[in-house]
């Protein structure tokens, strides 16, 4: 509704004001170009999947196995937490150009990137996810005789479910603009790589539809882990169609 | 016989002095309660039993002592603790799957219980699904089939409110006439207690010590009606008059 509503704005805007298309293009211009160019948006976006993808499942690797050890050795938090936060810190303006000066135009510099600016919101989730778990349980498991690794595959990897989908949704969004980051700094193809050529070019239209072509991913993205969630946790989605009349829970 | 018997236990978090002076001892097939005002330290004995903490003076159990998460007991947390992401059946069998039970096998074992339990037809419920009684029950269900030589239940009832909470002591009085389970209930219920109970420890407020104990000589099946039932409320009110007598009243606090 929203977005409906102030593309109808800026369509008029950019229709009446006199403003020159090469400056600011009106969508119905940006949506005809996308279309003409679509063979090399589609293209430019196939790497930067790619990255997205890729780099995403490394951080999440890392993230888990990380986060495991984490729980199971709480010193070692005190000790690479506050390295993790610096890595938070660093702009990604300034280090994308020099991962791509060390590791060159191919995928591995894109990879790194969306690694880096995904894998601590995965850890902290995670962390923050097996703390959540109800101390109630983790006794009354000790007590059936469960070890410390039972525990955490019973009660804490579960507990940690919704906090790992929280991150998920918010990592997922992340990886898209740091793979876009780094085509931006040096690629041979990419969606970033695209938009700054487009730039350079003097077509605002170009930089626009690539942008919408960029949104349009994440948002199919998002989409999916929101369907994971649901398919991976359905006490959830089954909570609402309760049968016995529910009475004061806890 | 006697199975569980503290002397002199003794328990502080920190500089917090929690338990004072606790013996008590649980016969075979005996129902016992521990009753005391909220933030004695009840939840904390139970921890000392389970061996979730560490305290001083002895615990024995059939004269042997304690060793650290022994397998004697089957404990049910004050809250039900049941697991949201399993199912009724899957939460039920959580204890006998611990204890290496294939799952096929311990769904074999739960499954008759589920109708004397009153959860028949729920089995493939998630616990939101269920009301606070079906939840406690289900809980029970869950502690029970451990089949350990004895049951911990912390304030099982609590959450309920009045009209739920008493039927399920009726429930609980006639599951325990068929079953006869070694039983140490925690409860803050004085009611709750003397309707359950072979015998009573009333406990002070922090730091916790035994200040008396009580035999329930009623007859079973219990009963609040009738000469049975005015002997049980003589006995509450003693009870009752013993908990408001305690504290040199330094305000007390909740958990
Ligand atoms: N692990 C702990 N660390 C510090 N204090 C604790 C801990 N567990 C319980 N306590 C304290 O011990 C007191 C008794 O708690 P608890 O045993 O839960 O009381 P009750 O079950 O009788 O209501 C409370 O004041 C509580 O804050
Ligand atoms: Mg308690």
């Amino acid at each position: 509704m929203s977005v409906g509503f102030l593309l109808v704005a800026w369509e008029l805007y950019a229709n009446h004001s006199g403003i020159k298309p090469t400056i600011l293009p009106a969508p119905s211009r940006v949506f005809e170009q996308a279309v003409l160019n679509r063979e090399a948006l589609i293209d430019n976006a196939i790497p930067t999947i790619r990255a997205t993808l890729i780099g995403f499942a490394c951080s999440l690797g890392a993230a888990f196995v990380l986060s495991m050890l984490v729980d199971f050795f709480q010193p070692l938090r005190r000790a690479l937490f506050p390295v993790f936060i610096v890595s938070q810190t660093l702009p990604l303006v300034a280090i994308a150009p020099l991962v791509v000066l060390w590791f060159g135009f191919g995928l591995t510099p894109k990879i790194m990137l969306v690694a880096l600016v995904t894998f601590f919101p995965m850890l902290v989730a995670l962390v923050q996810g097996y703390e959540a778990t109800e101390a109630e349980i983790g006794q009354m498991l000790r007590v059936m005789g469960a070890g410390r690794w039972r525990v955490f595959m019973l009660a804490r990897l579960p507990s940690a479910l919704p906090y790992f989908f929280a991150g998920l949704r918010i990592s997922i969004t992340y990886a898209v603009v740091g793979a876009i980051f780094a085509e931006y700094a040096g690629a041979a193809k990419g969606l970033g790589i695209y938009m700054l050529n487009a730039k350079n070019n003097f077509r605002p239209d170009l930089v626009l539809a690539a942008v919408g072509v960029s949104a349009g991913l994440t948002l199919v993205l998002f989409g999916l882990t929101v369907l994971l969630q649901r398919l991976a946790m359905p006490w959830e989605r089954d909570a609402g169609r309760q049968i016995a009349g529910k009475g004061p829970r806890r | 016989m006697t199975r569980l018997e503290l002397r002199h236990v003794r328990k502080a978090f920190g500089g917090l002095d929690v338990l004072a002076d606790i013996s008590l001892s649980v016969g075979a097939g005996e129902f016992v309660s521990i009753l005391g005002p909220s933030g004695a330290g009840k939840s904390t004995l139970f921890q000392l039993v389970t061996g979730a903490e560490r305290g001083q003076g002895g615990m024995f159990f059939d004269g042997a002592p304690l060793d650290d998460y022994g397998r004697h007991f089957a404990f049910m947390p004050q809250r039900d603790a049941l697991m949201p992401w399993r199912r009724i059946l899957d939460n039920a069998t959580l204890g006998l799957e611990v204890q290496g039970l294939g799952r096929k096998a311990a769904r074999m074992r739960v499954a008759p219980l589920f109708a004397e339990f009153g959860l028949a037809g729920f089995e493939r419920h998630f616990p939101a699904q269920l009301s606070g009684g079906m939840r406690q029950r289900a809980a029970l269900l869950r502690t029970v089939v451990q089949e350990r030589d004895m049951l911990l239940l912390d304030e099982p009832f609590g959450a309920l409110d009045a009209l739920t909470r008493a039927v399920m002591q009726r429930w609980l009085e006639q599951m325990w006439r068929h079953h006869r389970w070694t039983a140490l209930l925690i409860t803050h219920d004085v009611r709750e207690a003397v309707f359950l109970s072979d015998r009573i420890y009333v406990l002070s407020a922090r730091p916790a010590r035994v200040v008396r104990e009580f035999s329930v000589a009623l007859p079973r099946p219990r009963d609040s009606t009738g000469v049975a039932g005015r002997r049980a409320g003589t006995l509450e009110a003693e009870i009752l008059d013993v908990l408001l007598n305690l504290q040199p009243s330094k305000g007390h606090d909740h958990d």
